[in-house]
């Protein structure tokens, strides 16, 4: 991509960003002043967009020709397991990623 | 900021608070400028991206979208439905960074998920200057998260290991964040929703096209669901899950 466009999105995403972290110090200035719904949304949202960040990341994985995803499957599987036996999110990102690293490079070339 | 000692008795109460996010920011910006490196960004990229933006998630996505091309429109709204939390976070803080001074700014700036746990669970020492202590947490993390994404980005540069792969740490990431929101009662049903409806659009739209479809779907979905959430969890509680 060029580099332009990519300028412009870094732009684009400090932008947004900033708008959400000052929308609330600059326009309701307290909770009461915060429309219902916004507070309700703002509550959910984060929840809900991680679902959708995780299928996001699995949106290319094809799962009808060898290796049939299996990396990934075994990757997760690791990754949720080690996060509810240490509940360490650093031990499972690292450990996640270094397995799934071995596994496409070497064990299902 | 009154004087200079006030601003650096600050920093020796601040600085002890900040240890457990140091090692975090260390490690997943480390991840983060590997990964951008792993795209053809150099280091130079990573920092900017962490200065400029500064969120952890949409960093990682940001990766994405720009090594994909996306259109401006679709990062702006995923932008904004990735950082709708903070929203609330500033909410919670509007009483809190009240009166502290010309790093005002800076603060409402820097407001991460990680600094908001440690600005709203430590007390501020009595004899500290409020305004140079939120400032120091603030400014300490942020260089944390900005040296750590620099340092992976040089480490890919210098050191030729095959990084194939290594777009799964995102995945682990949001994998991790998934789970904890599945263990909370009160996030279980919205997260469930995120995966249910992007999944049917990921189906109907195909991988090119399905995050907006999925963004809209998702929030028409809770507005749906609205009563049902708040009778569950009660509004109230949704306020403090950061």
């Amino acid at each position: 991509m060029s580099t332009m466009h990519s300028a412009g999105l870094i732009v684009v995403i400090s932008l947004v960003t900033l708008l959400t972290r000052f929308l609330p110090f600059l326009v309701f200035r307290s909770e009461k002043k915060m429309p219902e719904a916004f507070r309700y949304l703002g509550g959910v949202l984060p929840g809900a967009i991680m679902g959708m960040l995780v299928v996001y990341c699995f949106k290319s994985t094809v799962i009808t020709s060898w290796p049939f995803a299996l990396p990934e499957v075994i990757a997760t599987i690791v990754v949720v397991t080690l996060y509810l036996w240490k509940r360490n999110t650093l031990l499972s990102v690292a450990g996640g990623t270094i397995l799934y690293m071995v596994l496409i490079q070497g064990v299902f070339v | 900021m009154k004087n200079k000692s006030d601003f650096g008795k600050a920093f020796f109460q601040a600085f002890p608070r900040t240890i457990p996010v140091m090692a975090g920011y260390l490690v997943l910006g480390f991840g983060f400028g590997l990964l951008l490196q792993s795209k053809g960004y150099n280091f130079l990229w990573a920092v900017l991206m962490s200065v400029a933006i500064y969120g952890g998630s949409m960093q990682f996505i940001a990766v994405d979208l720009l090594s994909n091309g996306a259109s401006f429109l679709a990062a702006g709204i995923m932008t904004l439905m990735i950082h709708a939390r903070h929203l609330f976070y500033g909410l919670s803080m509007i009483g809190k960074y009240r009166g502290t001074g010309k790093g005002k700014p800076y603060l409402i700036y820097g407001l991460t998920d990680e600094t908001y746990s440690l600005v709203c669970t430590g007390d501020v020492p009595e004899d500290v200057n409020r305004g140079a202590y939120y400032l120091w947490i603030t400014l300490l993390n942020q260089c944390y998260w900005v040296a750590g994404s620099a340092l992976g980005g040089i480490f890919g540069q210098i050191v030729k290991i095959n990084t194939t792969g290594v777009d799964y740490a995102m995945t682990a990431l949001f994998i991790v964040i998934l789970t904890e929101n599945l263990l909370k009662k009160e996030s279980r049903i919205p997260a469930l929703a995120g995966v249910f409806v992007s999944f049917v659009c990921l189906l109907i739209f195909g991988a090119e096209k399905f995050l907006i479809p999925s963004m809209l779907g998702i929030s028409f979905v809770l507005m749906l669901l609205r009563p049902v959430l708040y009778k569950e969890g009660g509004g109230e509680s949704y306020e403090h899950n950061a």
